[in-house]
């Protein structure tokens, strides 16, 4: 019948365009991997091999981690690793700390001024960070805290948009609550450590993770607030590893200290996937 | 309960201070600095007020480079960057085997730092004199090449620029847009169904208005983001961005406020205004157009 045959060719159209588009996505999805599958096969690859290879080869048959090692004892890569870790651990318990004080203000306190500070806050989210950091260069310098842990944090930490995200979330948990904490007498302070932070967890870890992404990924402020490699981050630092560190040629060194520097936060996506990408798509920005 | 209580400010206060120092007093500040005339850094004195500084930064060569290669950036990678992402979106929301997968690969490039990530592209596109590269390998294929795409002509540098750009920026859209394919009520699909309505017809009529505001979304952020593109062309230019003509104009405020041509807060200053009112226009022309063309 014709009836069959036209159901027959819409089929066959159907499994032709699905074949197209897993073929398409694949193609993409190649694209996003190959540079990680580079940047690990050159890690590997000795380096008078890799230099002796004028056609790149895409494999290698004689994996080495001699530059793993080249990497941690000819450059202080292990300083900046630590450096990032304390830069990171100590900015976001302190945005952490800030951001929770601020968002229970907004939303569960009742003050004279409050709609009015609140406002004043959003419009805040809007001022780019473009135009701030000139005066917090000249602030930080003249307060003589270049190429210290406190000058490198202190204006990292606060972030408008997170006191949001927490406030919004802290308005949802009924008042009766807050009503019946009170009348047992439960201070304001206690209410917001028992009660509050655990039901609002997870919107807490969410802010957290984005900021772990966010402090290890800062470059800018590193760059501008230090020049004394003891205090150097891992973004400042392997641009200082590429211009002044193997010698230009040592290229699978380079790759092995960009593979150290990139595993930590690929392990974090890995485990909280799903926060992560829930976080993102509710307010992160790159850039 | 009681109706005004002020220990609330006591809880505002560690962020209001943070906020004070470090976003609203350097805001009023950096307007100052653009309009003291020939500040001098060490000795914190100036010579007079007024817009010099501007005139200074709008008649610098650097500055000009760096205005140029920014709208060229801004000009190619929003409006690809944001299709390739729809397209992406379209075909990931069009099947099901394997689609976290997919996903999540498509995300990687967003937790990876942009600075380590653009030197496994400036090796791929690098020529040495030990090997010309994998890029480079790939164009002789077709015959073409070898072109040094790190050292060598301006478009070749702008081309990985640009690519680079896109991968980094893809996983952001990829993800807004899927979301915002996956919340569009399936019975409009279904009505179309009932109707025939040809797929073409069905993209256009159903799924983009529907997505109109995700989609407008995107591009504000986009352009936004890409003015204030730097860290991916040092990542791939080196730290001299100056020397390479791939400098932008947030590269250009950070060179004059430090490094081996800085010490200039002022200059700065005025760029960084400048810029502020480049990004403010665009927003703004942005959102008046979107009055016409997106749906809520």
């Amino acid at each position: 019948m014709d009836f069959e045959k036209i159901e027959k060719a819409d089929l066959r159209r159907a499994r032709a365009r699905k074949t197209i588009t897993y073929f398409l996505l694949t193609v993409w999805a190649l694209a996003v991997l190959f540079p990680f599958y580079w940047m690990v096969l050159t890690s590997v690859k000795s380096y008078g091999a890799y230099n002796s290879e004028w056609i790149p080869q895409l494999y290698t048959l004689s994996p080495t981690l001699e530059n793993y090692t080249q990497a941690f004892t000819q450059v202080p890569l292990a300083g900046y690793f630590v450096n990032t870790v304390i830069f990171t651990l100590a900015t976001t318990a302190l945005m952490l700390i800030v951001t929770v004080l601020a968002a229970f203000a907004f939303a569960r306190l009742n003050f004279r001024g409050r709609d009015l500070a609140f406002t004043l806050f959003l419009s805040l989210m809007m001022i780019p960070t473009e135009l701030v950091v000139i005066t917090n260069f000249v602030t930080i310098t003249n307060w003589d805290l270049r190429n210290t842990f406190l000058g490198l944090i202190l204006p990292s930490v606060t972030s408008v948009f997170y006191i949001y995200l927490l406030k919004e979330n802290f308005a949802q948990i009924p008042d009766e609550l807050y009503y019946a904490a009170k009348v047992d007498g439960t201070s304001d302070l206690k209410y917001l450590w028992r009660v509050l932070i655990p039901i609002c967890r997870p919107t807490i870890i969410t802010i957290t993770i984005l900021k772990v992404i966010e402090c290890w990924n800062s470059y800018i402020w590193p760059r501008l607030i230090t020049d004394d490699q003891a205090y150097f981050l891992v973004s400042n630092g392997i641009q200082e590893i590429r211009e002044n560190g193997f010698g230009r040629e040592n290229i699978p060194a380079m790759m092995a200290a960009v593979v150290v520097i990139s595993v930590p936060l690929i392990v974090l996506f890995l485990i909280f996937r799903r926060k992560i990408m829930t976080g993102v798509s509710r307010g992160g920005v790159k850039g | 309960m009681e109706k005004n209580n002020p220990k609330g400010w006591l809880y505002l206060l560690p962020a209001a201070v943070f906020l004070g120092f470090f976003l609203v007093y350097p805001l009023i500040d950096v307007l100052i600095y653009s309009l003291e005339e020939g500040y001098n850094f060490a000795s914190q004195t100036y010579w007079g007020v007024g817009g010099y500084n501007y005139a200074y930064v709008l008649r610098d060569p650097y500055f000009l480079q760096a205005l140029k290669n920014t709208f060229i950036l801004v000009i190619i990678t929003v409006p690809l960057s944001t299709g390739l992402a729809l397209l992406i979106s379209v075909g990931l929301s069009s099947i099901h085997k394997l689609r976290e997968l997919y996903q999540t690969i498509y995300f990687l490039p967003y937790v990876t730092n942009t600075l380590a990530v653009g030197l496994v592209f400036m090796i791929l596109f690098k020529q040495t004199p030990y090997t010309d590269g994998l890029a480079n390998l790939v164009l002789s294929w077709f015959d073409t090449g070898p072109v040094d795409f790190i050292g060598g002509p301006y478009w070749a540098k702008m081309f990985v620029l640009c690519f680079y750009t896109v991968w980094v920026v893809l996983p952001f859209k990829i993800l807004i847009l899927t979301s915002a394919l996956a919340s569009v009520d399936q019975t409009y699909y279904n009505a179309a169904k009932v109707d025939g309505t040809p797929r073409l017809r069905v993209f256009t009529r159903i799924t983009l208005p529907m997505i109109s505001p995700s989609l407008f979304y995107l591009v504000i952020t986009g352009f936004i983001g890409a003015f204030k593109a730097y860290s991916d062309a040092v990542a791939l230019f080196g730290t001299d961005l100056n020397a390479s003509e791939m400098n932008t104009i947030v590269g250009y405020i950070y060179d004059m406020l430090y490094g081996d041509s800085g010490g200039y807060p002022s200059y700065a200053s005025a760029a960084a205004i400048l810029l502020f009112a480049i990004v403010l226009t665009i927003t703004c022309i942005n959102l008046l157009v979107s009055k016409k063309h997106v749906h809520y």
